[in-house]
């Protein structure tokens, strides 16, 4: 018998803990929110944030002239003309601002000559980026916001808590139905307004650069509710993803600050340089935009030309050792535990999954379309439109974060002001607490039978790459939604019953609930677009077409995806 | 050389008797424990109950657990060909397998 569920009551509830999220809880409390903040994983600890080793962008102005407007023209050049235009100005305008308070906070900046210094990057008409040394900026950014929130009362968290459906109650979001993974108790949480701060999808694919908590969780809370996706499509692969040799203690990602610092070659596997092959000649700098990088690598893989392991070779061979040692410390060693000596090897690199642009709507208050829910950070489409400007992701997630703190904040008070406390109906969580408390009994099945999820997973995220991947046809495409559709069905419609604690496979069927719907959103998308824009190529549509200059705009009818274009209003600059 | 990591597993939850479950992965040099665990969840057993969030890059330090009696982290420590006892962490409560009550207190669930 699963127990009655544990009743939460909170003025704001934020889903996520990254720093999208850790920073809405710091703004609502500053707000005079009473905060309760969820994470699937533990607080502050899974997601992308932390994961990220590269830079943020910011017009902060102190390495070089620099302004808003500037970085805001950068932004949209890279989103090949989808990036909706608020977003994007609210990523620009509120940049220097959230940096500022981060740096006040002690995150620490690099610092040259007593300022914030900043480093280019590629897409950047100037030096732009700031970052944290050696390849510790998400880290350093996560632990500061995690410290200030541990110094702030009206901050409660709970980590180990999978959400399983929003609940809507008289036409608002009034909060979530979840369980608490390490006893495997049902939870309600009864709030005045919700933030959704999930991140993105990069978990649907077999070799992503973020955490596994990175599922889709958020799109797929949002669908659900009858919250409205847009651009599901346009997943960003990250060019130079490291392939080989085996490098542990290390994310896979951790190549690009290198190239920022010291260029690179990227060569192919005759080691010639192959890059100009393809429109652009790199030169000795890294100048590269991540599209044609990937496209790049992968036409000289399938020419027979990749490296062993199905990739590019990264050269650092021309550096000098002491060059290496200055500009990455003590990641040389690290590198060396790894038996990776630079000066004597290149380094095998392929594609990786790396950000997803599409999501959640939501207007410049972080407003979705749904009254009560909130969304900030990688989860909210449309501020990058087709393809991220790199160092957009952290910046988002500091400036959306911020501004659905306050948003969700002065909502709760709104709400506040016409009932004390916020009941959910029992009729309106019915369906998302039968799950969570009357699945299958075990002693049906055995302790070991039942669908493999871990099994599952990894057949979905084999799907996804190689029928959802950077290069796409509609042949493969309809393949994987097949895939797709008969996953699906093997997962059934409900989970195990509740079994103790940290019952990972009960865990990984709600995640596949939700990946399998979210990968159903990319690839039916995906397959809508008959253009190539961006990160969403098509090999059988190669052109990019001007009346594809169109949102594809996704809602769940029934079980049904209804996808509808809305034409991209023209950017002003 | 041999081509396996023989795994073994003390298994069981809070308040149960512990087990020990033995099995066998292949072994590539260069690999974690880490990758092993996945692997034996993938093809053996996705009963069996471990943590871990950031995979491969040391960065969440949610996959602590006991190597032959030391601490590590399973994505750092790598497989070997031999036989290699996996335990939880001694010094936390137990929640489950590998699994155990590893966050601060202010932010766990209560």
């Amino acid at each position: 018998m699963t127990p009655e569920p544990v009743a939460i009551d909170t003025d704001v509830l934020v889903i996520g803990s990254g720093a999208a999220g850790m920073y809405a809880a710091i703004e609502a409390a500053r707000g005079g929110a009473r905060v309760f903040m969820v994470d699937r994983s533990l607080i502050g600890r899974g997601g992308a944030t932390v994961m990220a080793q590269m830079t943020v962008a910011a017009a902060l102005g102190e390495e070089v002239p620099d302004a808003p407007a500037h970085h805001y023209d950068d932004t949209i050049a890279a989103g090949r003309g989808l990036c909706e235009e608020k977003l994007a100005r609210l990523l620009c305008e509120d940049a220097p601002a959230a940096i500022r308070e981060l740096d006040a906070w002690g995150v620490g900046w690099a610092r040259k000559a007593n300022h914030i210094t900043a480093t280019t990057a590629p897409g950047h008409d100037r030096a732009r980026c700031v970052y944290v040394d050696f390849i510790n900026t998400g880290p350093a950014v996560s632990k500061t916001l995690r410290t200030v929130i541990a110094r702030n009362k009206d901050i409660h968290k709970a980590g180990d808590i999978c959400i399983v459906d929003l609940v809507a109650c008289g036409g608002e979001i009034a909060g979530a139905v979840g369980w608490h993974v390490g006893s495997g108790a049902p939870v309600t949480i009864a709030a005045k307004a919700t933030v959704l701060a999930t991140g993105g999808l990069t978990r649907l694919y077999r070799r992503n650069s973020a955490s596994l908590n990175m599922g889709g969780d958020g799109y797929a809370l949002a669908l659900r509710a009858g919250a409205t996706l847009i651009d599901m499509e346009f997943v960003q692969f990250f060019p130079i993803g490291h392939l080989a040799p085996r490098l542990v203690g290390m994310d896979p990602i951790m190549w690009d600050p290198f190239r920022y610092k010291l260029g690179g070659r990227l060569l192919n596997g005759r080691m010639e340089e192959f890059t100009s092959r393809y429109g652009s000649d790199e030169d000795g700098r890294y100048v590269l935009p991540r599209d044609l990088a990937t496209y790049a690598i992968i036409k000289e893989v399938e020419a027979g030309r990749g490296s062993p392991h199905g990739g590019a070779y990264l050269s650092f061979e021309h550096c000098a050792a002491a060059d290496l040692r200055t500009a990455f410390g003590p990641v040389i060693d690290r590198l060396a535990a790894n038996a990776i000596d630079l000066t004597r090897m290149p380094v095998e690199v392929a594609p990786i999954a790396h950000y997803h642009m599409g999501g959640v709507v939501a207007d410049a208050q972080m407003q979705t379309e749904l009254p009560g829910l909130f969304a900030a950070g990688e989860v909210v489409g449309g501020a990058n439109g087709a393809n991220r400007l790199s160092g957009n992701a952290i910046t988002e997630a500091l400036v959306f974060g911020r501004r659905a703190g306050a948003s969700a904040a002065a909502h709760a008070k709104k709400v506040a002001k016409k009932i004390a406390r916020r009941e959910l109906a029992a009729g309106d969580m019915r369906a998302a607490l039968d799950l969570v408390r009357n699945g299958h009994l075990r002693n049906e099945h055995g302790a070991r039978s039942g669908p493999n999820t871990a099994a599952m997973i990894a057949r979905l995220q084999a799907i996804m790459a190689d029928d959802v991947g950077p290069f796409r046809t509609g042949t493969k495409l309809e393949r994987a939604l097949g895939g797709i559709a008969a996953l699906a069905a093997e997962l059934g419609e409900r989970p195990a019953a509740a079994n103790g604690g940290f019952d990972l496979q009960r865990l990984e069927w709600f995640d596949l609930r939700n990946m399998l719907s979210v990968a159903r959103t990319v690839a039916q998308s995906a397959l809508q677009r008959t253009e190539s824009r961006g990160a969403h190529q098509r090999e059988d549509f190669p052109q990019m077409l001007p009346q594809w200059q169109t949102h594809q705009r996704v809602r769940l009818v029934g079980n049904a995806l209804q996808i509808t274009g809305a034409p991209a209003a023209a950017l002003a600059s | 050389m041999s081509s396996v990591a023989k795994l073994k597993i003390k298994r069981g939850g809070a308040g149960e008797s512990e087990r020990w479950e033995s099995f066998e992965v292949p072994f590539e040099p260069g690999q974690s424990v880490l990758d092993g665990l996945r692997w034996l969840r993938i093809n053996k057993d996705p009963s069996l109950a471990m943590r871990y969030s950031c995979i491969n890059a040391n960065a969440c330090k949610e996959c602590m657990i006991q190597l032959d009696g030391e601490t590590v982290y399973a994505c750092t420590a790598r497989l070997e060909p031999r036989e290699m006892t996996l335990t939880p962490l001694p010094n936390k409560k137990l929640i489950r397998d590998l699994v155990t009550e590893i966050a601060p207190p202010a932010e766990r669930f209560k």
